[in-house]
């Protein structure tokens, strides 16, 4: 089969790619080893978050934010996205202080998304929060949007704009052919000009195919979620200095997390869930929220995620070889990223270079 | 209780007793964890305590129980009552739920002994207030001597509906008709496994025995039912079905329903077994060898959870798993193993003569198992219909898995233990695919749901 670009990883970043590439008139081809968002894509806990970003990843942030406001005019899907803001609760004047330093450093690179509100406003917008915490940091535009919701509107615009997706499609091999690739997977042989890799906690597998290995270490993030209740709390819930992370999702139910990582069997794609640590997570919700302590948790999972030594990820033109191209290594927060990445990306292959400021995330960073 | 066992048994019913008496008897350190508060599972269910006069209500076969339950006690087997098991994975660590406070503790080796559930099959009006599982009724009745007192329908397939007819004729109460779905095709089709199932005689013959005697108390009984559905405002006030090309109704706030048992693989899932779909009892189940091993090292299943064989099968099933538990662990040889088995190898044999008669016999139709009618409630927690999977399937989410991903159905408390089996035979049917293909929900613990605070009671030191 023939292509433009093929692109390996079916997930959230490959399919963005593919439908920013397809709008501009490209033919596209995916391959995917499992099933479309089988892995972190349908698993996250779909966090739109731009509070407490990296101060590379910001600038990237900020735009995705905006894309997101308007995601519908995108996808045809709002993919039941949510906007009530995020906060991070600061539980001691040290906690405060922690999130004074962090707004200023935000402050100084020019934005004011982020945002120190006092004990009045913070009961005011949580008002079930157990008293005596002091304040909080907040972004206002933040919410979560279903994340498998959001992979199959991202892939149904792509297909309908002729992206091809091959599901259950291993690569296993990777060949220049004059200046383009052939590309050998358990479903045959693929041709393409250009090449990208999208495939999250596997991508190094990819990378090195290119001759440069990355120091990508997969890990198994672990969520937790909870039975209906009645609608209680409406932003994202983060601490200054505690693992915690939930929110109340659009049918009432507590998504639960925090980066408590699972046991995981990389080889064989097999995880475990850690209950200590799960265990811990529910020790700490349960002291924020003293009420919810015989709410029932009935699923925990984990999912196989890229995490960077930097915890940022990777996104640039390979450096050994032409028409290749790397977008991995999201380190559990890409969900948020994912239109801004397709644009950017789609940018970088048709025209040489983003708008977007993308050196930090050059793969050569790791030589 | 101790952190660790030789052998943990999850289960009491009766493959779960016969194992620990047959372990515990060597000097094996083993416990056994049991949901219910006395030994038994759902069919010896409260078989230590029950008056006389009930137990004769519910028949010989219930007696036997008393035997099984007997010498476990004897034995030198822990038991823990009241016993959640939320989870289990490989390693053999097993989290168990008591008095409100989670713990894991583990084990050499694991048998998991879970039992069978009814087999739920969706149809419209299911959800209504007043329509019931049959089991459920067999539960309040040998638990608490609770019987309908307005009257009941009974509707399904499977040989514990008649059962649960005879005892409520003998307990008085009054049966307004049994309706069975069974296709009379299945007559002829069973017809080939007849002369195998002579072999195993008592069960044909109590079963005639239990239709005379229904058929002389005057309770109508109609076979080759269709288009079963119950009927109400907010409660179950009519059962509506067609019978001999006539659409039918009966007034009844009360119809219990029975299609069969599956086993009850949330265990064995989440323990990451392998399972395979079995065609004729058409349902999933864990692979294992003749002696129960699964293909986790250690993890072993005997009765009704690894396939259904009914209780004395479970029986038998449960002591031959607890004599290769014995050998692995090197209390017995295996030429020991073999030779006290061989009895129950054979017994068992003989019990099964009857399986292959009864699950051509008791065949559930395609059209029950995958509801056509759009409306009707799949996922009762979420509140997905068939329409909205068939739907999902159209939309190109084409296994079971993907299908939850998209609706959610089976993310709700249950756990997918009510829609599960409905939802494979749906995207089967809308695919037209087989069901093995579709694959099953992927197992997510907790198997049973714990609170935020039972969660955070977890001992720091449980898994160090």
């Amino acid at each position: 089969m023939n292509s433009d670009v093929l692109i390996i990883g079916g997930g959230l970043m490959g399919s963005s790619i593919a439908l920013q590439l397809a709008m501009r008139g490209c033919r596209c081809t995916i391959v995917e080893k499992d099933s479309p968002g089988r892995h972190s894509s349908g698993v996250s806990a779909g966090g739109l978050r731009l509070l407490n970003r990296d101060p590379a990843e910001i600038p990237l942030s900020v735009e995705a934010s905006r894309m997101w406001r308007d995601i519908e005019s995108l996808l045809g899907s709002d993919c039941d996205a949510r906007f009530p803001g995020q906060i991070r609760v600061a539980e001691d004047k040290a906690d405060m202080e922690k999130l004074e330093q962090r707004e200023a450093l935000v402050r100084s690179l020019g934005y004011e998304h982020e945002e120190i509100i006092g004990k009045k406003e913070l009961y005011q917008l949580v008002p079930a929060l157990r008293p005596g915490c002091v304040g909080a940091l907040i972004n206002r535009t933040d919410g979560y949007a279903r994340p498998y919701h959001a992979l199959t509107a991202f892939r149904r615009k792509a297909e309908s704009l002729g992206v091809k997706y091959c599901s259950s499609t291993e690569v296993y091999n990777l060949r220049k052919e004059g200046e383009g690739w052939e590309i050998r997977t358990s479903q045959g042989t693929f041709n393409s000009d250009i090449l990208v890799n999208c495939a999250g906690a596997w991508a190094n597998n990819i990378s090195t195919l290119l001759g440069e290995p990355v120091p990508l270490t997969p890990k198994a993030l672990m969520l937790m979620v909870t039975e209906r209740l009645p609608h209680f709390v409406d932003p994202v819930m983060g601490a200054a200095s505690r693992k915690l992370s939930f929110k109340q999702m659009q049918n009432g139910s507590l998504i639960i997390g925090g980066a408590l990582v699972a046991k995981l069997d990389f080889e064989k794609g097999k995880t475990d869930i850690d209950w200590s640590q799960l265990a811990e997570s529910a020790d700490t919700v349960v002291s924020f929220f003293p009420q919810l302590k015989d709410v029932r948790i009935v699923r925990a999972w984990a999912g196989i995620e890229s995490f960077m030594p930097d915890n940022i990820p990777v996104l640039s033109e390979s450096q050994t070889q032409s028409n290749a191209y790397h977008a991995f290594g999201f380190s559990a927060h890409g969900f948020q990223l994912s239109p801004v990445i397709g644009k950017l990306m789609s940018e970088l292959i048709l025209d040489g270079r983003s708008e977007l400021p993308i050196q930090p995330f050059h793969i050569s960073r790791f030589n | 209780m101790n952190k660790h066992y030789q052998l943990l048994i999850i289960g009491g019913g009766p493959a779960g007793l016969a194992a620990a008496t047959t372990t515990a008897e060597q000097g094996v350190s083993c416990a056994v964890l049991d949901e219910q508060p006395a030994p038994g599972g759902q069919i010896y269910r409260a078989i230590e305590s029950i008056p006389a006069q009930r137990a004769k209500q519910l028949g010989s076969e219930y007696l036997r129980g008393k035997k099984i339950a007997a010498a476990f006690r004897e034995s030198n087997a822990e038991y823990y009552p009241d016993t959640k098991v939320w989870s289990l994975n490989k390693e053999r660590e097993v989290g168990i739920l008591q008095n409100n406070e989670a713990n894991i503790i583990s084990a050499d080796k694991i048998i998991v002994a879970s039992g069978a559930i009814e087999r739920p099959v969706p149809f419209p009006g299911w959800t209504l207030p007043g329509v019931m599982q049959a089991g459920a009724g067999q539960i309040l009745f040998k638990s608490a001597g609770i019987v309908p007192d307005n009257g009941v329908v009974l509707a399904g397939s499977g040989p514990l509906l008649l059962l649960l007819a005879w005892q409520y004729l003998h307990a008085g109460v009054e049966v307004k008709a049994l309706l069975d779905v069974t296709p009379l095709g299945n007559h002829l089709t069973a017809m080939p496994k007849f002369p195998r199932a002579l072999l195993a005689h008592h069960y044909l013959t109590k079963g005639i025995g239990y239709q005379i005697e229904l058929k002389r108390a005057g309770i109508p009984m109609l076979f080759g039912v269709s288009e079963l559905r119950a009927e109400g405002e907010d409660q179950c006030q009519r059962v509506c079905f067609k019978h001999a090309g006539k659409q039918k109704t009966i007034d009844s706030e009360l119809l219990l329903t029975h299609f069969g048992v599956i086993p009850h693989t949330w265990l064995t899932q989440s323990a990451d077994c392998k399972h395979q779909w079995d065609d004729s009892q058409q349902c999933w189940r864990p692979e294992h060898d003749e002696w129960g091993n699964t293909d986790i090292e250690g993890i072993l299943v005997a009765g009704d959870g690894a396939g259904i064989n009914g209780a004395r099968s479970a029986e038998h099933a449960g002591r031959l798993a607890g004599f290769e538990v014995l050998f692995a662990l090197g209390v017995i040889s295996q030429a020991e193993r073999d030779k006290q088995a061989a009895k129950d190898r054979k017994w068992m044999q003989d019990e099964r003569h009857i399986r292959p008669f009864l699950e051509k016999y008791y065949q559930i139709p395609k059209n029950l198992l995958a509801t056509a009618d759009d409306k009707t409630i799949v996922c009762r927690c979420e509140e997905i219909t068939a329409g909205e999977i068939r739907q999902a399937v159209r939309k190109g989410h084409d296994n079971t898995n993907q299908v939850k991903f998209y609706t959610r159905c089976g993310m709700g408390p249950c756990q997918g233990r009510q829609c599960s089996n409905a939802v494979a035979h749906i995207v089967a049917d809308e695919t037209a695919m087989p069901v093995e293909k579709m694959g099953h929900f992927r197992g997510r613990p907790p198997v049973a749901p714990l609170t935020l605070e039972q969660l955070a009671s977890l001992k720091k030191d449980a898994l160090s």
